[in-house]
């Protein structure tokens, strides 16, 4: 029960993850135009058919997949570098610092996370970096209330009290004696933050707000497929069926790894 | 209660105008010119300083903040670039649809998860807890824009039960209420189960039991009335996905409502237009979750916030 929860999505995950690091050197050709091939459904000699443009529908599949793992890890990792070091920050120092984070930490929590991303990729060139940045934008919120919470109850520990009784400086306690456990949360924040990431990027795409074309990204996709339902239902399906597998995948191992991590549990 | 009132009340307007002030600094926080964006890169220059005159973009920053808020005070939301029409009247003619469908696709979520996550509780770690709970986290995974196409595709061009998209009646709201509502019940679902379990093993649920009453008007009369309460917290956080997502199911089915004008006139470069859009949504979001938060205190005498 418990094994094929953890090694299903770790399969898939893993050969997505391969796949699109590798996809460089295969004999890929996803803006190759083959006009005699427009909309043909999947065959033995194209897996998953062609698009629209006449281009093999699986090479653009693994393109889409390096656009999704490529925003989501630099999204993530942004956007967990800084919320925590503001979250820990506005902890640690508490008074007119914390209330201040607060209150901005408050007022980024007033907007649907998924509307600021699109304003702010709206107003900004659409284009991959600009995804990263609006998406970082609006990540940061959670791991920064996150990294607060944790850091407010770890500061009345008594290993962080004998650091300060010692006369450690904020930084080396917060670096030695706080990061390391906020880890554990922070991790299982961060995976369904990919999830959460991978949805939004393909979101954004689908709006025409992220990746350009000739550049691929499963919600670009499955957009342009929409035009195409009633007579290449192939064009929907696999980017999704891509974009649901992986974001599923995701959410089933961040459970299994809160439950994992969960300290309260194991006891 | 009264004090309470007050202070939420006022806690309210501080965030209302953070969101405001942040939505009026989103054109200058971001990189890059939006005059030059907007007219792009071969404008000449007398329509770049022609534009910005319009937008108030060439007078001081602090001035142009005055200007704004002093405006909003007014309702006065400036004018569309596109359309030159007053944007509030733009506003006006939009927000009916948007709010049918969010009420719609509540409604929707209510009425899978209240069930699903009701039965996953009562039969905890079993087979129909199990069951539950996997559609759950497939409901969590499945992205609005892919789940609409897919129910275009069954319902709209197999069937042919429901129109493909556009606003004639009720019928062109059930599509995009059943893609707004399912992604919510799945989420709303596991909050239901975890809120039943949590009222389940309280002490008023084992009277109830050795008053000798059936399990069904135990877990009807004291267990689901006393998980109202948290779920309806839940509700009003959730409402904030529910008007994201509002966003990219109007654009799909093309319904006329606040979340379509935003992505129209981002496309259009209609940045007032697209400010206004973001605040209305934001400021009803904080609105709807005051309310709840009020709402709470008022339903439950146990609850004292220390305001």
């Amino acid at each position: 029960m418990l094994k094929w929860r953890v090694l299903i999505p770790s399969v898939i995950l893993g050969s997505w993850a391969i796949l699109s690091l590798v996809a460089q050197w295969l004999p890929l050709y996803p803006n190759q135009i083959t006009l005699a091939a427009i909309l043909q459904p999947p065959s033995f000699d194209a897996i998953l058919g062609f698009d629209d443009l006449g281009r093999p529908l699986l090479a653009r599949l693994l393109m889409g997949a390096r656009t999704s793992f490529f925003v989501a890890f630099w999204v993530v990792l942004i956007s967990m570098t800084l919320g925590t070091v503001i979250g820990m920050i506005s902890a640690w120092l508490g008074g007119y610092v914390d209330l201040w984070i607060v209150r901005i930490i408050d007022v980024f929590l007033a907007f649907p996370s998924i509307l600021l991303a699109i304003a702010l990729s709206g107003l900004l060139k659409p284009d991959i970096s600009n995804v990263v940045f609006a998406l970082s934008a609006v990540g940061w919120v959670g791991f920064a209330r996150l990294a607060r919470a944790q850091t407010l109850s770890l500061k009345r520990r008594e290993h962080v009290q004998a650091a300060v009784a010692l006369g450690a400086g904020n930084f080396r306690i917060l670096r030695w004696h706080v990061l390391p456990l906020l880890l554990a949360p922070l991790t299982v924040e961060a995976t369904f933050g990919i999830a959460g990431v991978v949805i939004a990027e393909a979101g954004l795409s689908f709006l025409g707000l992220g990746v350009q074309a000739p550049a691929a990204s499963w919600g670009s996709m499955i957009r342009d497929g929409t035009l195409y339902m009633l007579i290449a239902p192939h064009l929907v399906l696999a980017p999704g069926i891509a974009l649901c597998g992986v974001v599923l995948s995701v959410n089933l191992l961040g459970d299994r790894l809160r439950d994992y991590l969960d300290v309260k549990r194991k006891d | 209660m009264l004090q309470l009132f007050f202070a939420r009340l006022l806690s309210m307007f501080g965030v209302i105008l953070g969101v405001v002030t942040l939505v009026f600094l989103l054109i200058h926080l971001v990189p890059g010119d939006p005059v030059q964006a907007m007219l792009g890169e071969s404008a000449t220059a007398t329509d770049q300083v022609a534009l910005r005159h319009a937008l108030g973009l060439d007078q001081p920053l602090l001035t142009q903040y005055f200007n704004t808020l002093q405006n909003l005070v007014r309702g006065d939301l400036g004018t569309s670039l596109y359309s030159k029409e007053p944007i509030r009247e733009m506003l006006a003619r939009r927000i009916p649809v948007t709010v049918l469908l969010t009420l719609a696709g509540l409604a929707v979520a209510m009425a899978i998860a209240l069930p699903l996550g009701s039965v996953a509780a009562l039969n905890k770690d079993k087979f129909w807890d199990y069951t539950a709970m996997s559609f759950s986290l497939l409901g969590i995974s499945v992205p609005h824009f892919w789940l609409a196409p897919l129910l275009i595709m069954i319902f709209s061009l197999h069937l042919g039960w429901f129109p493909v998209s556009g606003y004639q009646n009720w019928d062109s709201l059930i599509l995009p209420a059943l893609t707004l509502g399912t992604a919510l019940a799945a989420i709303l679902a596991r909050m239901v189960r975890a809120t039943l379990l949590e009222v389940l093993n309280e002490d008023y649920i084992r009277t109830a039991r050795a008053k000798g009453l059936s399990h069904r008007a135990v877990v009807i009369h004291h267990a689901l009335r006393n998980a109202a309460l948290p779920i309806l917290t839940v509700l009003g956080m959730q409402l904030g996905a529910l008007l994201g997502g509002a966003v990219i199911t109007e654009t799909i089915f093309s319904l006329p409502g606040i979340g379509q004008l935003t992505v129209e006139s981002i496309q259009r470069r209609d940045y007032p237009v697209v400010q206004a859009c973001v605040l209305l949504i934001s400021v009803s979001y904080v609105g709807v979750n005051t309310f709840t938060d009020l709402l709470y205190s008022w339903l439950d005498p146990r609850v004292h916030y220390h305001a």
